[in-house]
C-alpha cells in the first residue's frame, strides 16, 4: 500500500503518495533531494537528522513521512533567506563550528529550537539544548560560540 | 535501516483505534514513535499493520483532575517537563520527563508509548509507581484503571491487553510537606537511565511522616526499596544511606556496559542521593 500525504517543506507545497515504512528522512533525501538532513547511526541518537516539524525539533530518521502528512518541514535548506545566510549559519562560519561538517545541519536546526525556547542561553543550557547532536570533530566549544553569536545577532 | 513492510492506518478517533485493533491481528498502536520505530528498524517488531494515534486530540494534555492530574496518553515529554499545573502539583514527574533523552527525542516520545513500551531504562516508570499513579486503558467493552505498581509485568510487558488503548494516567498531587526527586545515572550515548531513583520524603512538623524509593534499571520492572525505617527517624545521611541499602534484587539486569551487581551498587548510591534531594525539598 501506499500513503497519500500533503505537507510543507521550506514553505513549498509537495504531494506525494509514499510507503508506509517511508522514515521522513529517507523521503527528504531520496524523494525531494533535500540531502541536508544526514543520515548517522539511524538510532535516534546522533541527531545528524534533525529537521523542525511545525517548529519542533525533531529526528528525521525516527520518523514515518505518513507521520508528518499535514506538517510544515524546516531543513537546513530552508534557513537562508534571499540569498543571506542564516544568523546560525554565519555563527558556525564566523567561529569555525564545523570541520568535516556532518553534524552541521542537525547542529543548526536543533540549535536554531533551542534559540527559539530560549533566546539567550547559558553555556550551559546550549550544551543541554544540543545533547540530542553529537560532534566527534570540534569537541563542541566553537560550537557553543557559534550559538552564542547567532543569539547576539538575532535577539 | 528501514522498517519491514506494514500496512498504515490512522485513526481519527479512540474508537475508530479500538474498532482497527479489533480488525487487525497482531497490529501496534503508534503514538509518538519513538519505542516503536526504533524497535521495527531493528526488526525487533514486524507488526503487519501499524494504527497511527498520533493526532488524537482527546488523549492529549494536562489537566487538573480530582485531587490531582491528568496527563493524556499523547502528552509529550516536552510538554510534561514544561507544565506549569505539573510544576505546582507534581514537579518529580515533570523533572523526570525533563531528564529523558534529548530536546529531540522529548518532542516526538509521549507518556502513553513510553510506558506502554516499559522499557527497563524508562525514566517515567519509577516515578509513577513512586507516586501511585494510575494508568487508565480502554477497550470495547469498557475502561478500567491499573495501579502503575501492577502495570509493569515484565522486561517490556504492560498489563495492556490487545483490544485495549492506554488513555491517560492519573497523578496525585503531592502532599504538604513532601519533597519528591528523581536522579538518573544515564547511559552516555542512549541517554536511556542505567539507573534511575525515584524518591519521596513527607515530612510534617519536623518529623517524616512517610517516604518512599523506587529504583528503575536495575530489574526488569521498577523496583521499590522499603524505606519506612526513615517514618519517625531523624533524616540523617547515615539514616537515609541506610535505608536506600535495603535495594535488594534476585535477578538484577545486566548488559555489556553495566553489570548487576553494578547496577544495584548504583542503585543504592543514587537512591540515597535521591532520598537526600527529597528531603532538602520537603
Amino acid at each position: 500500500m501506499t500513503v497519500s500525504i500533503q505537507l510543507e517543506v521550506n514553505g513549498k507545497p509537495v504531494q506525494a503518495e509514499v510507503e508506509p515504512r517511508r522514515l521522513l528522512v529517507h523521503f527528504l533525501r531520496e524523494d525531494l533531494g533535500l540531502t541536508g538532513a544526514n543520515i548517522g547511526c539511524e538510532t535516534s541518537l546522533c541527531g545528524a537528522c534533525t529537521i523542525l516539524v511545525d517548529g519542533n525539533a525533531v529526528k528525521s530518521c525516527t520518523m514515518l513521512a505518513a507521520q508528518a502528512d499535514g506538517a510544515a518541514v524546516t531543513t537546513i535548506e530552508g534557513l537562508a533567506r534571499n540569498g543571506e545566510l542564516h544568523p546560525l549559519q554565519d555563527g558556525f562560519w564566523e567561529k569555525h563550528g564545523l570541520q568535516c561538517g556532518y553534524c552541521t545541519p542537525g547542529m543548526i536546526l536543533s540549535a536554531n529550537y533551542l534559540l527559539e525556547q530560549n533566546p539567550s542561553p547559558s553555556d550551559e543550557e546550549i550544551r543541554e539544548g544540543l545533547k540530542g547532536n553529537i560532534c566527534r570533530c570540534t569537541g563542541y566549544h566553537n560550537i557553543v560560540e557559534a550559538v552564542k553569536y547567532a543569539a547576539e545577532r538575532m535577539s | 535501516m528501514y522498517p519491514a513492510q506494514f500496512d498504515y492506518r490512522r485513526a481519527g478517533s479512540v474508537d475508530e483505534a479500538l474498532g482497527l485493533l479489533q480488525e487487525h491481528e497482531d497490529a501496534k498502536l503508534m503514538a509518538g514513535g519513538h519505542s516503536l520505530i526504533p524497535m521495527m528498524k531493528l526488526r525487533l517488531a514486524q507488526p503487519p499493520v501499524v494504527i497511527d494515534i498520533g493526532r488524537l486530540d482527546e488523549l492529549k494534555g494536562i489537566s487538573e483532575a480530582g485531587g490531582g492530574v491528568r496527563v493524556g496518553a499523547l502528552t509529550t515529554h516536552a510538554d510534561i517537563a514544561a507544565s506549569d499545573i505539573l510544576a505546582a502539583s507534581c514537579p518529580v514527574l515533570a523533572e523526570a520527563a525533563g531528564h529523558i533523552g534529548d530536546a529531540q527525542v522529548r518532542n516526538r516520545g509521549t507518556i502513553g508509548g513510553n510506558i506502554a513500551h516499559a522499557d527497563p531504562g524508562s525514566d517515567l516508570p519509577p516515578v509513577l509507581v513512586l507516586l501511585g499513579a494510575s494508568v487508565h486503558l480502554q477497550s470495547p467493552s469498557g475502561a478500567r484503571s491499573v495501579a502503575a505498581a501492577d502495570f509493569f509485568q515484565d522486561l517490556l510487558m504492560t498489563d495492556v491487553g490487545e483490544d485495549e488503548i492506554l488513555t491517560h494516567v492519573d497523578v496525585p498531587a503531592q502532599s504538604a510537606g513532601a519533597g519528591a526527586a528523581y536522579l538518573k545515572f544515564e547511559h552516555p550515548a542512549s541517554g536511556y537511565a542505567v539507573v534511575g531513583a525515584a524518591a519521596s520524603v513527607t515530612v510534617q512538623h519536623g518529623r517524616c511522616t512517610a517516604a518512599g524509593l523506587v529504583i528503575g534499571g536495575v530489574g526488569a520492572v521498577p523496583t521499590a526499596v522499603d524505606v519506612s525505617s526513615l517514618v519517625g527517624a531523624d533524616l540523617s545521611d547515615d539514616a537515609i544511606a541506610t535505608a536506600a541499602s535495603g535495594l535488594d534484587t534476585e535477578d538484577p539486569l545486566g548488559d555489556i556496559f553495566a553489570s548487576g551487581d553494578y547496577r544495584v551498587h548504583v542503585g543504592k548510591v543514587y537512591g540515597k542521593r535521591a532520598l537526600a534531594a527529597a528531603r532538602d525539598r520537603a
